[in-house]
């Protein structure tokens, strides 16, 4: 652990010593709002940033946490594959995961013909 | 990370080495692209300054420390922080790939010191989880951008960073679903033990019967043609390139999540970026064509031909290297040969055609397996 500590520590250090630099030797903003402000294509902004975006990618993001769980569940059976085929209670072991995938694929299947996928 | 102040203090140097190298590299792969763009386009690119416009490299990396440095008002702390979780997390996964096989120092004596038996390896540390640590730090990436738009306060980097976070968690299920094809295989979460199955002739047993092939190396591609294809698509998804660079598409949104961003904090975008392509490509010949191995030359073979570990190491370093920027070099090429999806294309390519391929290929690996 104490490695990926001293590499987190030193790149955040690297990162924040070249913006350091430039925080120093850079010539200093002048305050003005077309500098400070959101960025338009040559005009004035007129409307606020954070104003309603699409809920597609709120459910986009809630399907990708279902999914990403399932996939975690097959990387320890996968690891452990091998040794289970050579057990005794194989069978049952790989009747569960037989069902764990089948609801997977069903999962998958119900999602794209509910259009739950569709960005049109 | 040691036993003793010897130990400790060679891997502490050789770790910021190792993350000093991957800074370094990035203005030389912006060299590199820039002259393989030209070389595809029929132009000449940067030539004026220095061998091969080499030293433009250098005036590149001192101009943007002398920019004018704007930030935003209301969200300043996220606004410094954004570039700087884009360096980091490819760093920290860059430091766990194996660039070389690991090598014995014998015992020794310095300054009237004994020192042991050391072993040290060609990375910054060594994990035996390698796999899952690298996809989720890698995975970390997405934050930087989520941060960056959501500090802008503009419409164009919002727009951007949402795209950047659907797109990534998108290919993400896809990334990781096809590597269960390569652990299913070799059955290892180790990078060195992943490559050191690679490291012979293909052989595999089917229907109780062994076969072997001694003219082909056990690599992963020969395995999972599918899986690899599928990996490296989700990688360049991950990597936010041409034909999937919609966050940052310029027609639609000027620069993306990172509009509002210049100087020194535009470069550390930069440098995160072309980190994770580094790091992709890595991953990719690890996982896929034998990481540093060198068949038929396997490393007992080297070991007796160079006659000892280290050199044995440096050469097959040498090897990793080869394989590495030929694939740094297939990412430049489809960047530069492909127009770029829709976003309704993308994201139907991802979870329509992906992801139920991957699953396939998964089932298809667990089946023959299984015979």
């Amino acid at each position: 652990m104490l490695p990926i500590f001293i590499l987190i520590i030193s790149s955040s250090l690297l990162c924040l010593l070249l913006i350091g630099i430039s925080f120093f030797f850079a010539p200093k903003v002048q305050n003005s709002s077309t500098k400070t402000g959101a960025y338009e294509c040559g005009i004035q902004a007129h409307e606020k940033a954070n104003r309603p975006i699409s809920v597609k990618f709120f459910l986009t993001a809630i399907l990708f946490i279902l999914f990403d769980i399932e996939i975690v569940f097959l990387y320890p059976f996968a690891l452990a594959y091998r040794e289970i085929l050579e057990l005794k209670q194989a069978v049952g072991i790989l009747t569960g995961m037989g069902i764990f995938l089948l609801l997977f694929i069903y999962g998958l299947w119900w999602e794209i013909k509910s259009k739950a996928l569709n960005w049109k | 990370m040691g036993s003793d102040f010897f130990e400790f203090s060679v891997n502490f140097i050789k770790l910021h080495v190792i993350l000093l190298s991957m800074i370094a590299l990035v203005p030389l792969l912006v060299w590199a692209e820039r002259r393989i763009s030209a070389l595809m386009q029929n132009r000449l690119g940067p030539n004026r300054w220095g061998p091969l416009g080499l030293t433009q490299i250098i005036a590149d990396l001192f101009k943007p420390l002398f920019k004018e440095d704007f930030y935003k008002k209301e969200k300043v702390f996220l606004y410094y922080l954004a570039p700087l979780l884009a360096v980091v997390p490819p760093a920290i996964v860059f430091g766990s790939l194996p660039f070389s096989a690991p090598f014995t120092v014998p015992a020794f004596e310095w300054l009237g010191f004994e020192l042991g038996p050391y072993t040290f390896h060609f990375q910054a540390f060594h994990l035996n989880v390698a796999v899952i640590f690298a996809l989720g730090f890698s995975s970390l990436a997405s934050y930087s951008m989520l941060v960056a738009g959501w500090s802008s306060e503009s419409k164009y980097p919002l727009l951007g960073a949402l795209r950047a976070a659907a797109q990534n968690i998108s290919y993400e299920l896809a990334l990781s679903l096809s590597l269960v094809g390569v652990i299913l295989l070799f059955n290892s979460f180790d990078f060195l033990e992943i490559i050191q199955k690679q490291d012979k002739a293909l052989n595999f047993e089917i229907f109780g019967s062994g076969f072997e092939f001694s003219f082909l190396p056990n690599w992963g591609i020969f395995y999972q043609p599918l899986g690899a294809l599928i990996f490296f698509v989700a990688l360049i998804a991950e990597c936010n390139r041409i034909p999937f660079d919609l966050p940052e598409a310029e027609a639609e949104l000027v620069a993306g999540y990172h509009t509002e961003y210049g100087g020194i904090k535009l470069i550390l975008f930069y440098i995160g970026e072309y980190a994770h392509m580094m790091v992709s490509s890595a991953l990719m010949v690890i996982f896929y064509f034998g990481g540093f191995s060198f068949y038929p030359f396997t490393h007992d073979v080297l070991l007796e031909f160079f006659g000892g570990e280290l050199r044995v190491s440096l050469f097959l370093f040498g090897v990793f290297l080869m394989k590495f920027f030929l694939f740094l070099f297939i990412f430049m090429w489809i960047r530069w040969s492909l127009p770029r999806f829709r976003y309704d294309q993308l994201m139907d390519l991802g979870w329509k055609t992906l992801l139920p391929w991957a699953l396939f290929n998964t089932l298809l690996t667990g089946f023959l397996i299984y015979l």
